[in-house]
């Protein structure tokens, strides 16, 4: 587990009678940006505030660097943790903030958030709530930055923000990973910017994980097949079927391949990172699956 | 050739993608021998890409605009046509000639 900035084994959340996250097993590897994706109330949220240790688990562990989360200064000094609504202190200036941040932070370094910010061309000596909710997320980062974390948990950091605004904050992310060498892992539903920007993903869906990997091994794992609505014995047997939709004569597919698909009468195409997201999202619970590998086996050529 | 690449951080700045994918580019452009890493200084061009010269291209490309003229003339419109590009080198890959 050297290599990962994040695992959990077995990791839940249960709130009164209902899991947030259930056996929720990750491995996020140290130095990538990983998106954290599924629908609203999959557990995103939850999961990110197990890691930052806002939060305790029911039941399994996760570790944020190597420890379960906890309250010793060295540990807190590495993890960044950004919420969704950016809490800042809206009647401080952002001169104020960053003084804060020297008071509160044993590794706090000045000119890592101040240059940002100066070079973004953002007025320190305003108050918070004068600024622009972009700006308002830059400072944010500026501070979770200046603390010199090791990984940066980001709940939806763009959610809010215009499209200028939010590719200015992903800007300054991607750079930032770059020269800290940071991990990151943010939550987001915006694929286009994650397949920009995130080289690893997260898929929670139904409280619990139902994909994870590097982006481009998982694009490389899935293709869409299409071709003559015919059963699936034999030729695509061997394959996961991940989604699938079928006209009276044409069936598509979207399968997770184990091996390449030699039939020559199906239709083999990439899949983009949209409809991997958007297949295993829509994706049925296992035993529903079993119930459609069945039924799809015994579909036959219509006249 | 000489010229110098971008820095990483530069490109990752300003089209806002992953440093991994932009060190994935440069280290293959390394290996195919196209740039040259010079520590602590930058990445730097050595010589271009294989393949036909720029002026062979234009020639090329010439004789695809006199046939998109022809194309239109015919009444084909731009689906037809792209349709047509896609299924003629297609069975021409099929049959080894592309």
């Amino acid at each position: 587990m050297s290599d990962s900035a994040l695992s959990s084994r077995g990791l839940a959340k249960r709130y009164r009678d209902k899991w947030a996250l259930k056996s929720c097993d990750v491995e996020v590897p140290v130095g990538c940006i990983a998106a954290l994706v599924g629908p609203n109330g999959a557990g995103k949220t939850t999961l990110l505030q197990l890691a930052a240790g806002l939060i305790r688990p029911t039941s399994g562990e996760v570790k944020v660097l190597g420890s379960a989360p906890n309250q010793d200064p060295a540990w807190l000094a590495q993890v960044g943790f950004l919420a969704q609504e950016v809490p800042l202190y809206r009647r401080l200036t952002g001169d104020q903030l960053l003084g804060m941040g020297a008071h509160l932070n044993p590794s706090w370094k000045e000119t890592i958030a101040r240059d940002r910010l100066e070079s973004l061309g953002i007025a320190l000596d305003k108050n918070v709530a004068q600024l622009s909710g972009g700006e308002r997320a830059q400072i944010g980062l500026a501070l979770t930055l200046g603390k010199q974390p090791r990984i940066l948990l980001l709940d939806e950091p763009v959610a809010s923000l215009d499209p200028l605004a939010r590719r200015d904050f992903l800007s300054s992310l991607t750079e930032a990973q770059f020269e800290a060498e940071l991990t990151i892992v943010l939550s987001s539903h915006l694929v286009a910017d994650i397949e920009r920007v995130c080289d690893y993903l997260v898929l929670l869906s139904r409280s619990q994980v139902q994909l994870a990997g590097r982006i481009d091994e998982l694009l490389a794992a899935h293709r869409w097949v299409s071709g003559l609505r015919q059963t699936t014995e034999g030729s695509l047997a061997q394959h996961e079927i991940i989604s699938e939709s079928h006209t009276e004569r044409q069936s598509t597919l979207m399968v997770r391949l184990n091996g390449p698909i030699h039939d020559p009468r199906w239709e083999v195409g990439d899949v983009g990172l949209e409809d991997l997201v958007l297949a295993y999202m829509g994706r049925k619970g296992v035993d529903d699956m079993a119930q459609t590998q069945r039924r799809l086996s015994i579909v036959e050529d219509r006249p | 050739m000489g010229d110098q690449l971008p820095p990483v951080k530069a490109v990752v700045g300003q089209l806002t993608i992953n440093a991994n994918t932009v060190l994935k580019a440069y280290r293959d452009l390394e290996r195919e021998g196209l740039v040259e890493s010079r520590s602590g200084i930058g990445t730097f061009v050595l010589r271009r890409p294989p393949g036909p010269s720029p002026h062979t291209q234009m020639v090329l490309q010439r004789g695809l605009d006199r046939w998109l003229h022809e194309a239109q003339d015919a009444g084909l419109d731009l689906e037809s046509i792209e349709a047509l590009v896609r299924g003629t080198i297609y069975s021409a890959m099929n049959e080894g000639v592309a």
